[in-house]
């Protein structure tokens, strides 16, 4: 072999270590965010971590002097709240718009939707949140005579704005896979367009607006900024939409400022960060599932 | 040959109902999907409308002045930038490299599912973890302290899920045959890649990153514990006023702090530095869109 054949693929060798490793780094990353966080906020879990108090007290007093207690019920309570609301509003009108974006409208416009659906998903979550702030506040304190606009139903409508791109885009995609066939039988037999929906599509792509709706929860879980500025800081167990909330994300956002660093505080305000890593892990993985199940068929 | 035939054309209620129901599911879904145009209409003009006595290129190029009340945003929209920057010299040699390992290395087996899945993981961890992450991590494991270092670190790893999904596109867009031509004349794999794949996916992996600019400007929660500060007045005009280890301010975090934490803000201040930032996002966001419909336009193959 000549000199410069050894060079080359000594080269080679090297920029394919190279792009293995960046290959590999995301598992690196996953496996980083867990560590690291369950490195800051583990400390505590070991140390008589009062379990049934974390899930199932709605008592939050990370500052009191004399009973310092870390109940989260409120605070699932709440994010449950804002996201059940964003997706009784979602689901339906992405799904809608998926139909209507994949099933009736031609290609000229259903590209100008797409670049509006995409636009709606590019708005950054603090803007949503100071939209919640400004727009709908005043909005809902006139129209339903709250005390208040920042709650369950602000939230729950920013929330629903924001997870509504990925319902339409994921739906887009479930109702683009059932194959054309399905449709030319269905219109081959006399159905109309609705009847064919109702009857072929929605059945056959029922697994892919599962994973749309599973995806849109776990947009919403997650998200800080929006539900920190439009839900309105109290912790307690919502009984209507007019209610303030607050969300697990937010508490976060909101004490880890002030929470002295290593503190018991701090490191329960990890343990959340734990909890929600998981919760949308699991339902991230679902819906990879389902899709994944949906193409091999 | 008197009698009247029924015309067996004519429409049978039936029929008739069926164009009534298809009418009406069609009515419902136009305005599904158009109540999703709406709302982004109205609220990017209600908030350009509520913005415009105070945009200016003074407002621009001035700092917060008198706790936030008066001035410009000058901190923060230098803030931006160096933040976006970094996370993007991080987020994109590394994001691009790993969507050729899984687009041109990796063979389907259970492991490349498995880089699969944390890539998918990856992007939908919440922000506020990241955030979490980037605190434990950069700031106090690896001592970098609160400063733009950290803080774009984090945003790094943030948004590099966003390069991967559009570069592995633009590779998988190349055909095959390109790839079969280049190692019948004796290249080796990445000699391909080099000269052939990455020069015909290029504007694809651009849009990626050009959304990862994007992402990251927006992003309010990952920066707030790792580098960005309420308030930093610095030298007005100057490129280079933020150091690597300095904290700096943000437009993301500007627009939370006047909107919520200051009292007494003049009205049109914090409209003004949304539509700053919305219409950066929404401005890079169209360059990337304009891209992608001139690459569709111009493909040869």
């Amino acid at each position: 072999m000549t000199k410069r054949g050894h060079r080359e693929i000594i080269v080679e060798w090297l920029i394919e270590s190279v792009i293995r490793l960046c290959g590999i780094s995301a598992i690196l990353f996953v496996f980083g965010i867990f560590f690291f966080v369950f490195r800051e906020g583990g400390a505590v879990l070991f140390k008589d971590f009062k379990f049934g108090e974390f899930f199932f007290s709605t008592a939050w007093y990370p500052s009191s002097p004399s009973h310092v207690r870390y109940g989260t019920l409120a605070l699932l309570a709440g994010t449950f709240s804002v996201t059940v609301l964003a997706m009784v509003i979602a689901i339906p009108f992405g799904i809608g718009a998926a139909i209507f974006v994949s099933e009736f409208c031609g290609p000229k416009l259903k590209e100008t939707l797409k670049i509006v659906i995409e636009l709606l998903a590019a708005i950054p979550s603090v803007v949503w949140g100071f939209i919640g702030l400004t727009v709908l506040n005043p909005l809902i304190i006139r129209l339903f005579d709250a005390p208040i606009g920042l709650n369950v139903l602000n939230g729950g409508i920013i929330l629903a704005l924001m997870s509504v791109p990925i319902i339409v885009s994921i739906g887009e995609d479930a109702l683009k896979a059932v194959p054309d066939s399905y449709r030319e039988a269905g219109l081959a037999l006399g159905a109309t367009r609705w009847q064919l929906i109702y009857r072929v599509l929605l059945p056959a792509a029922k697994n892919g607006l599962l994973a749309a709706g599973l995806l849109g929860v776990a947009r919403a879980v997650g998200e800080t900024m929006a539900v920190l500025m439009a839900t309105g800081h109290a912790i307690n167990i919502p009984t209507s939409l007019l209610d303030p909330v607050r969300t697990l994300t937010a508490t976060i956002a909101a004490e880890l400022g002030e929470a002295p660093v290593h503190s018991d505080h701090y490191r329960v305000l990890f343990v959340i960060g734990i909890l929600l890593f998981l919760i949308t892990t699991v339902v991230n993985l679902t819906a990879d599932l389902i899709v994944r199940g949906v193409r091999k068929k | 040959m008197n009698a009247p035939t029924p015309n067996i054309f004519a429409a049978t209620p039936l029929a008739r109902k069926k164009q009534r129901r298809e009418q009406l599911a069609r009515a419902v879904f136009f305005t599904m999907a158009l109540l999703l145009v709406v709302p982004l209409v109205l609220i990017v003009t209600y908030l350009v409308v509520q913005a415009w006595p105070v945009l200016s290129w003074e407002f621009l190029t001035t700092n917060p002045k008198r706790g936030m009340r008066a001035g410009g945003i000058w901190s923060a929209l230098l803030g931006t930038f160096y933040l976006v920057g970094f996370s993007l010299l991080v987020a994109a040699p590394i994001g691009i490299l790993a969507a050729v390992y899984l687009n041109e290395y990796a063979k389907d087996n259970w492991f490349t599912r498995i880089v699969n899945l944390a890539v998918i993981n990856l992007a939908a961890v919440p922000s506020i973890v990241h955030a979490l992450f980037g605190l434990g991590a950069f700031v106090i494991f690896f001592g970098l302290g609160k400063s733009i270092l950290a803080a774009s670190l984090t945003l790094a790893i943030m948004t590099m899920p966003v390069i991967i999904a559009s570069t592995k596109e633009a590779l998988a867009a190349v055909p095959q045959s390109f790839r079969e031509a280049c190692w019948n004349v004796g290249a080796t794999r990445w000699q391909t890649i080099r000269h052939v794949v990455l020069p015909n996916s290029i504007s694809g992996i651009l849009t990626g990153v050009i959304l990862q600019v994007s992402r990251a400007a927006g992003e309010t929660a990952p920066i707030m514990f790792t580098g960005a500060v309420f308030f930093k007045a610095i030298e007005e005009g100057n490129l280079f006023a933020y150091g690597l280890r300095d904290q700096c301010m943000a437009l993301s975090m500007h627009l939370f702090t006047i909107s919520t934490q200051v009292p007494d803000v003049p009205h049109g201040l914090p409209f003004a530095t949304a539509v700053v930032l919305l219409g950066t996002v929404l401005f890079i966001n169209a360059l990337a869109i304009i891209l992608r419909v001139w690459l569709r336009s111009r493909k040869k193959w």
